[in-house]
């Protein structure tokens, strides 16, 4: 689970350059840092890095609220930012040294969870829709009906991604509530019984089926977009649909920690990431949107122009972030998500 | 220091780890299961006997004031508890034959079957149980090869089923069956099994009341050793049983990932250690009975 992973240590031999210049602890999700961005970086500045996985939101925060952790900078997603700043566990962004906050396209710049952007840039977002095996149903699929009341080309052959939050998010949205954390007790109930009703029709709540898409074993789901294009590329009868009534839009942010022991070079790894070219080498790794300004043309072709990476125009407005909810409506949640999956 | 003590200090080091590693964390278990939720995970110094309440009970969500038992909770924990009794019967029905079979060869070719038998330990869990996915999913090798003999048309939805979750949970537990049962049966004085044909006795007389009797310590440890971590598993059943549905340890995950209520992870969590340390002590009576009686 926590595997420490050293990047680029032996370039440096190469370059001539001292090792000298420090090095740099990063604590991210797993299999997310482009490592030819890392060797790069270590190639421009000297700086050794260090990556450190974690594999959810909750454990990350645990570990950092530990202390004594080593780590400069962490990656959460956007709705665990604000906790991680009214903590006090990120440091503000120095200004003199992140430079090009500039770059960040406008509607990422003023973000609820960090406005103005003081102390998080954005490492990758996407967004969580349906992905339809067009030659079983070639209906509409920007809708929620997908997974809620699917057709019956699709019943029995669905796969819902076992993440609470999003799919919490999709059912609130489709019954027409507007937040995923609404007080409004009837939205929950209609959210409870839809997803009751329509859990007979799903084959697997499962997360790594990219391949089970590619192969037909899956016909529909809820997805991600990032995993959707890499299985449209395997077989290209899949395609990704954005539920108009509402879907869910993360973001990944980079920080830097209070307590960091290398804080300039973490700076310096902030900005690094903020130019077009740095940004599209992590989209080209990862497979998301980067939120950085001009990066699409060193991203890959396919990616540039691929569907589930860039939003059709009209379905844009209906993306939101879902915040982190109050205890006591996540125990709310948590009651229906278990009674659905008892 | 007389002899005594020194047999106390050369245990130090183990009782020292044993207190550090388990009761260490065994207590703040405890304790936070008798605190309140803090913000995104975590734990607030509060005392609460909340986590406790909702363990077992459930407050209806539309209406507070409904108080009902837990129905959601206790289903998943009888599933649970329902698979590793399944996963324990079948383990035993498979591993007493292979068992046996190990322990009638000569002594030389017992080493290489024992070898055969811990192979799987080998490779991680994990990689096991997606080799498992890949044979019995919808494109996967079996049914790729039984439509290509043409025995079936359509493939046999096999993934995701309860049947996928049985065979995967009988793969992983089962050397954990065969090897105390063959140590059982490695002891069995096999002059007995003969006596027993002298006297006339049918093949199913000696098994009932000569074999089965005289490695009955074996099966109970076996079922113990499959038992208590099958009741806890987590990755098989999520795997191969599609994550439709909960396990207890799921369950107790979710509380601490997605649910963000540790109090109440922590409670569910000292609950398996009770239905546990429970098996246990069934084992302990049905073993210190068992000693002295002979049938037959």
């Amino acid at each position: 689970m926590k595997t420490m992973m050293t990047a680029a240590a032996a370039l440096l031999a190469g370059t001539g350059m001292a090792a000298a210049q420090g090095e740099l602890n990063i604590y991210n999700w797993g299999n997310y840092t482009s490592p030819e961005m890392i060797e790069k970086f270590t190639e421009e500045t000297g700086i050794e890095v260090t990556i450190t996985d974690f594999d959810s939101n909750d454990t990350a925060l645990a570990r950092i609220r530990q202390g004594g952790h080593g780590f400069d900078i962490v990656v959460p997603t956007h709705s665990y930012v604000q906790q991680w700043i009214e903590e006090g566990l990120l440091q503000p962004l120095d200004t003199e040294i992140v430079t090009d906050l500039g770059n960040i396209e406008p509607r990422w710049m003023e973000v609820d969870f960090d406005p103005g952007r003081q102390y998080t840039v954005p490492w990758q977002w996407g967004t969580t829709g349906v992905i339809v095996n067009t030659s079983l149903y070639d209906g509409d699929i920007n809708t929620a009906d997908i997974f809620l009341n699917p057709p019956e080309e699709l019943a029995g052959k669905i796969n819902v991604i076992p993440e609470m939050s999003d799919v919490m998010a999709m059912a609130v949205y489709a019954v027409g509530g507007d937040s995923p954390c609404t007080d409004d007790m009837e939205i929950w109930r209609q959210v409870r019984d839809e997803l009751m009703e329509a859990k007979p029709s799903w084959l697997a709540m499962d997360y790594g089926t990219i391949d089970s898409y590619a192969a037909g074993d899956i016909g529909a789901g809820v997805y991600w977009n990032g995993a959707s294009m890499r299985a449209r590329m395997q077989n290209e009868d899949l395609a990704y649909g954005y539920p108009t009534t509402g879907y869910p839009v993360w973001m990944d942010n980079a920080a830097v920690l209070a307590d960091a022991e290398n804080t300039e070079n973490a700076m310096t790894f902030i900005n690094f990431i903020l130019q077009p070219e740095n940004a599209a080498m992590l989209s080209n790794f990862a497979r998301y949107g980067n939120g950085i300004t001009g990066s699409e043309e060193f991203m890959d072709a396919e990616m540039s122009e691929a569907p589930e990476i860039v939003i059709p125009e009209e379905l844009a407005a209906a993306g939101k972030f879902s915040p982190a909810c109050p205890q006591e409506i996540q125990d709310v949640r948590t009651q229906i998500w278990t009674e659905l999956l008892q | 220091m007389g002899k005594h003590g020194w047999k106390w200090l050369l245990s130090a080091p183990a009782l020292f780890v044993l207190v550090l590693a388990a009761s260490g964390p065994l207590t703040i278990v405890l304790v936070y299961s008798f605190l309140s939720p803090g913000t995104l995970g975590g734990v607030s110094w509060e005392f609460s006997t909340e986590a406790w309440f909702r363990v077992f009970f459930s407050r209806d969500i539309f209406d507070p004031e409904v108080v009902t038992w837990n129905t959601a909770h206790l289903t998943i924990f009888w599933r649970s508890i329902w698979l590793s009794l399944q996963t324990t019967f079948i383990c035993a029905v498979l591993g007493f034959p292979t068992a046996w079979f190990v322990a009638t060869r000569s002594p030389h070719n017992r080493a290489f079957w024992l070898f055969l038998i811990t192979i799987p330990f080998w490779t991680n869990l994990l990689i096991r149980t997606f080799a498992i996915q890949e044979l019995i999913r919808n494109s996967g090798t079996i049914n790729s090869l039984l439509m290509w003999m043409g025995a079936i048309e359509e493939p046999i939805q096999m993934l995701y089923t309860d049947f996928a979750v049985l065979v995967g949970m009988a793969y992983v537990f089962l050397p954990l069956m065969v090897l105390p049962l063959y140590a059982a049966m490695d002891k069995l004085d096999f002059r007995l099994v003969e006596a027993g044909y002298d006297l006339y006795a049918s093949r199913w007389r000696v098994l009932r009341h000569v074999i089965l009797p005289l490695v009955k310590p074996g099966f109970i440890a076996g079922s113990i050793l499959v038992f208590i971590p099958a009741i806890g598993a987590y990755v098989t059943p999520r795997i191969l049983g599609g994550g439709r549905t909960m396990m207890m340890g799921n369950l107790i995950g979710l509380q601490f990932g997605q649910g963000q209520n540790w109090p109440l992870g922590a409670a569910m969590s000292m609950l398996l250690l009770i239905i546990v340390v429970g098996a246990l002590m069934m084992y302990l009576r049905v073993v210190n009975q068992g000693g002295g009686e002979r049938r037959g």
